[in-house]
């Protein structure tokens, strides 16, 4: 049933599973790093309203779009936890896999944007080699927030697969809650980096 | 039972408000013995006190001694007890028995909460000296009789002294006079006249530097894209070192500049000449390596 | 949920490789901890015997190493500091001592999550590799100091260590990633996992601290992992965040790196003084006085230590009206910190102390970080700050409280548990040999740097004749330099102790020190699994010595209860 556990991975002194703790532990960890990069942004972001013409150049209905489907892959997330509270394994498995679908056209998008917007960027800030204009720390902040944001999709979706074959032996179910919780970060930290980069201008 | 705990009691307070009083008496006695020690703190070459060139120099040594007498009072009596705990509580036989003493009935507790609490007094005394001289320092900048500029760099300060006209920039309303051209470039020299309030103007041309003179007292990072504004008034003529602060590579050992502090008649001298030819006046950066092509070459050869 | 049975586990034949190499089980990963911080210090300790050589002896060839140009002697330097700090440090007080006593200590048989617990391990490890990498390529070492600031750190063409550079910040992240995985285990596991009737207040105040000292981690790396991939993002030329020319500003690294670095240095003395917290009840026969207190000033200290971190900046370039508030913050943290200690000094009043080797070493830290603490204040004070800032004074500082908490104390613990982990008694005399050989010249060498401080010499400068106000206290120098080959020559006194107690040292009985923690009773050399005889209860705090009534002066946290024989005694 549940494979190789320690006593002290079943024992709960504090009514909460190992796991969900353990997954909780992981999420503040990384909602200090994210919170770090944000807050390091509006503190230079505040200091230099210029900046609010370079966000002009990000592509809003790219990034509206990617918030839908981000909510909606949550949404599926939620859907196959209920699924295997009811037992139902095959749906569980077929849910966590229109999640990580979501996640795919996600980084499509993204894909897109970056190609674009790149070429924008290098249009009006690079000239013969070098760089002009002074504003590009926007762009150095939304490249490297989003692309960590992209990063932690694609480790999401690497694990929300990784627990799907569990589901489908019938094992570790729990893990899909688990999962679940680390994808709900996931969007969330998309719902801050939209009104931050795409919308504020 | 309630006898001894009585006269435990008693005794306790006793020993704390002795000790509270002495405290108070001590902190003031450290005060006004900090504010008149003579020569101050810090060490010079010889071993001697260190010379106050600049005219805060004293307060930050008078800080410093004020420091050493609170906190060294706590140093000396944890070290004390420490130590004669130590000594008083070794097992001297096998069956030597200890006590048993939780530390959570308030008579106990108030052992550490009443060093806990004149501790913060100190605290709050120290405060109040630290925050006096960080402002007078840094906060404070009285108005500037001459302005210089510092530039640091790898590996080597540059320091651009205003000429007879007293003016370092150009000053915009007048286009037809060029305020700067009569003014002295030097490179790791400075020169100033004893007894003049002085601005200097602190950039950096490549990584953060740290404008250092020890004999002053003062310390200032240099950041490249700022310029920092900070003050002295030197007080005694004589050579100083500067140096830089702030590790900015492998020169960062090399940047040493020399200071002259000269009386106004000593500094009028030094000036004519500088300013009497235009050759001599314009020394940008005569002997500072080219640091981009050592940067180049070392990444080539290694 | 709770079950007090051994897990199922599979009982195959394990394979070397497999019981010792990829092992999930904490006490062989623990050692793996200690073991790779000790050879982690070989290195850090070469390091700076060659760079105190060319201070003493300036442009003479080293014995072992040669002639120290400039680049190499800022390469020393920096990854002195850096390899102490975070490949020495951090994983024998965190991770060593956290694998080793945390579930021994709970009386359970290992962590929550073993394979999470294997793989910080393997990611630490890779990051010691990359670290040691960046010696070894184009460029040499990264030179640019522990601090890294940038924008010599992220400029190839300032620091003239091209990969030097970029694999520098690439094994600190590592390192990051690793601690942050490892902390996951030892907090979910104090939380989850304690025996039963194990509360919150009956959990030995080194485990408490462990815990303390990952949240705080865990709490305060995280912007310095952004501020990390910016930096590298910089490096490879991608970005300008730190670089004023392409519109970054400096001091926002500054920021990130000191939020994160002044959390850290209480993430290393936590352990650290939570193992004199085990170990001076022991030997002095003595309740822990006022267990709350210590973990109120523990909590406290962590709270603070998040908002004093400009301390390292006051002359830096911020606004000097913000300085102000940072050097109120600073100078309150030395409150709960001074009463830490005073509580550990209340501890030993009425005792019956007993100078075994573990305890020299507890109060030597107690004694020594005093000097360490008391000095603080110096640079925390922003007056005396704008002098003493970059000098030989902070050098002395922070040797004074890093020295007991990386050096002091990771004797102690060692010396303390090794009859546990190994089932043999070191032997005394060495032990004290070693203890005398190391503190005596340690406190001097760094006694000496105060007054070189207060001259004004600086940091970071390989060699000090060019100025003429500091080439006078060479002979100062050479004494430190001579204390530090001492030292280091007293360190072999250690291993040859280990060694030989290992092959031939008296055999220990199950608790030597007659303690209380649950440790002491699961066997020597814990087995996998820890406690074969079944999982101990809990119906006591950890520090009833002493109890008056009671024939035995120690009484084990799983020994039964008893009714009180006299009034006066209790329980808790």
């Amino acid at each position: 049933m549940s494979s190789d556990f320690t006593l002290a991975h079943k024992r709960n002194a504090t009514g909460i599973p190992t796991g969900r703790l353990g997954m909780w532990w992981v999420v503040a960890s990384e909602v200090v790093i994210f919170g770090g990069l944000i807050v390091s942004y509006l503190l230079h972001r505040l200091g230099s309203p210029e900046w609010g013409g370079e966000a002009a150049f990000t592509i809003v209905p790219a990034g509206a779009l990617n918030t839908f489907v981000l909510l909606t892959s949550s949404y599926f997330v939620v859907v196959a936890h209920k699924a295997i509270g009811e037992n139902d394994r095959e749906k569980a498995f077929k849910f966590l896999w229109y999640t990580i679908a979501c996640a795919g056209i996600f980084l499509v998008v993204k894909s897109y944007e970056y190609t674009t917007e790149l070429t924008e960027m290098a249009h009006h800030h690079i000239k013969d080699g070098h760089m002009i204009g002074t504003y590009p720390v926007f762009w150095y902040f939304y490249f490297a927030a989003t692309g960590l944001h992209a990063f932690h999709v694609i480790a999401g979706a690497i694990a929300i697969g990784y627990v799907s074959f569990g589901v489908r032996r019938g094992e570790n179910l729990q893990r899909v809650e688990y999962a679940g919780i680390y994808w709900h970060f996931v969007d969330v930290v998309w719902i801050f980096l939209f009104p931050l980069f795409y919308i504020a201008k | 039972m309630s006898k001894d705990k009585d006269s435990s009691k008693t005794t306790s307070n006793i020993v704390f408000a002795v000790t509270a009083v002495s405290c108070v008496l001590f902190g003031i006695a450290a005060f006004f013995f900090v504010l008149n020690t003579p020569s101050g703190w810090m060490l010079g070459p010889d071993l001697k006190p260190m010379t106050q060139a600049s005219s805060y120099a004293y307060d930050i040594d008078s800080l410093f001694g004020l420091i050493t007498f609170l906190v060294g009072f706590w140093f000396i009596v944890s070290e004390v007890v420490l130590f004669y705990f130590i000594f008083r509580f070794r097992r001297k036989t096998p069956d030597q028995k200890a006590q048993y003493i939780s530390g959570e009935e308030p008579h106990h507790k108030q052992w550490i909460s009443i060093p806990h609490i004149l501790v913060i007094l100190c605290d709050v005394v120290l405060v109040v000296g630290t925050v006096y001289v960080w402002y007078k320092i840094k906060q404070d900048l009285p108005p500037a009789q001459a302005t210089i500029r510092v530039t640091g760099q790898q590996w080597a300060w540059t320091f651009e002294h205003p000429g007879p006209d007293n003016l370092l920039e150009d000053d915009p309303a007048t286009t037809d006079v060029d305020e700067s051209a009569d003014n002295i470039t030097l490179v790791d020299e400075l020169h100033l006249k004893v007894n003049t309030v002085y601005h200097f103007k602190l950039e950096s041309t490549d990584v953060l530097h740290s404008f250092s003179i020890p004999a002053f007292r003062i310390k200032q990072d240099s950041v490249p894209g700022r310029t920092i504004t900070g003050w002295f008034e030197p007080i005694k003529e004589g050579e100083y070192d500067i140096q830089c602060a702030e590790m900015c590579g492998i020169g960062h050992g090399l940047m040493m500049g020399r200071l002259y502090v000269h009386s106004e008649e000593d500094f009028n001298q030094w000036q004519k000449p500088m300013t009497s030819s235009s050759t001599a006046a314009k020394m940008k950066n005569p002997t500072a390596p080219n640091q981009v092509a050592l940067g180049r070459a070392a990444l080539g050869e290694k | 949920m709770s079950d007090n049975t051994q897990g199922e586990h599979s009982h195959h034949e394990q394979s070397f490789w497999s019981k010792y190499v990829f092992s999930t089980d904490h006490f062989i990963i623990g050692l793996q901890y200690t073991f790779t911080g000790i050879l982690m210090a070989f290195i850090g300790g070469y390091m700076a015997y060659v760079f105190r050589m060319q201070l003493a002896f300036p442009g003479e060839a080293v014995p072992g190493f040669g002639v120290v140009g400039p680049g190499e002697y800022n390469n020393l330097v920096t990854n002195h500091g850096t390899i102490m700090i975070f490949w020495v440090a951090m994983p024998v007080l965190v991770a060593g001592f956290g694998n080793f006593c945390i579930p021994l200590m709970l009386g359970v048989d290992d962590m929550v999550f073993p394979r999470l617990n294997r793989l910080s391990y393997q990611i630490f490890a890779i990051s010691c590799v990359v670290i040691i990498a960046s010696q070894f390529v184009p460029g040499g070492g990264f030179g640019g100091a522990w601090t890294a600031y940038p924008p010599l750190s992220a400029d190839a063409t300032y620091n003239l260590t091209l990969w030097g550079q970029r694999l520098w910040v690439i094994g600190v992240a590592l390192e990051f990633v690793a601690f942050l995985m490892g902390g996951i285990n030892f907090v979910t596991t104090t939380m989850n996992a304690r025996a039963k009737g194990m509360k919150f207040y009956d959990i030995p105040i080194v485990v408490w601290f462990i815990v303390i000292a990952s949240i705080l981690f865990m709490v305060s790396v995280g912007p310095l992992i952004a501020g990390a991939v910016m930096l590298l993002l910089d490096q490879f030329q991608v970005t300008g965040f730190y670089n004023p020319a392409m519109g970054g500003d400096p001091l926002l690294w500054q920021h990130l790196f000191w939020f994160f670095g002044h959390p850290e240095v209480y993430v290393v003395l936590l352990p650290a003084i939570g193992v004199c917290a085990e170990i001076i009840p022991v030997f002095a026969r003595k309740k822990l006085f006022a267990y709350k207190i210590v973990l109120w000033t523990a909590v406290a200290t962590g709270a603070l230590s998040f908002i004093v971190w400009a301390h390292h900046q006051f002359i830096s370039g911020i606004d000097p009206r913000i300085a102000n508030i940072f050097t109120i913050t600073t100078l309150m943290i030395s409150i709960p910190i001074a009463e830490m200690i005073f509580v550990y000094i209340a501890t030993l009043y009425g005792g019956s102390i007993e100078f075994k080797t573990p305890m020299l070493w507890a109060l030597a830290f107690i004694a020594e970080f005093l000097i360490g603490g008391c000095t603080g204040i110096y640079l925390g004070s922003t007056g005396t700050d704008i002098y003493f800032h970059d000098t030989y004074f902070v050098v002395a500082h922070f040797h004074f409280t890093f020295v007991p908490i990386a050096i002091i104390a990771v004797f102690a613990g060692i010396t303390h548990w090794f009859p546990k982990a190994s089932g043999r008694m070191l032997d005394e005399t060495l032990g004290k040999i070693h203890f005398w050989g190391t503190i005596i010249p340690f406190t001097i060498m760094f006694l000496l740097m105060f007054p070189l401080g207060m001259a004004g010499q600086h940091r970071r400068i390989a060699g000090y004749e060019i100025f003429e106000e500091l080439a006078p206290y060479q002979d100062i120098r050479v004494i430190i330099t001579y204390c530090l080959i001492a030292m280091i020559a007293f360190q072999f006194v250690f291993f040859y102790n280990v060694i030989v107690s290992l092959l031939s040292g008296k055999k220990a009985e199950k608790n030597p020190w007659r303690a209380n923690t649950l440790e002491w009773q699961a066997p020597n050399v814990p087995p996998h699994g820890n406690f074969p005889d079944g999982f101990p209860e809990v119906n006591r705090g950890p520090y009833e010595y002493s109890v008056p009534g009671r024939k035995e002066d120690y009484w084990p946290q799983n020994a039964p209860k008893e009714k009180p024989t006299s009034p006066k005694s209790d329980k808790k």
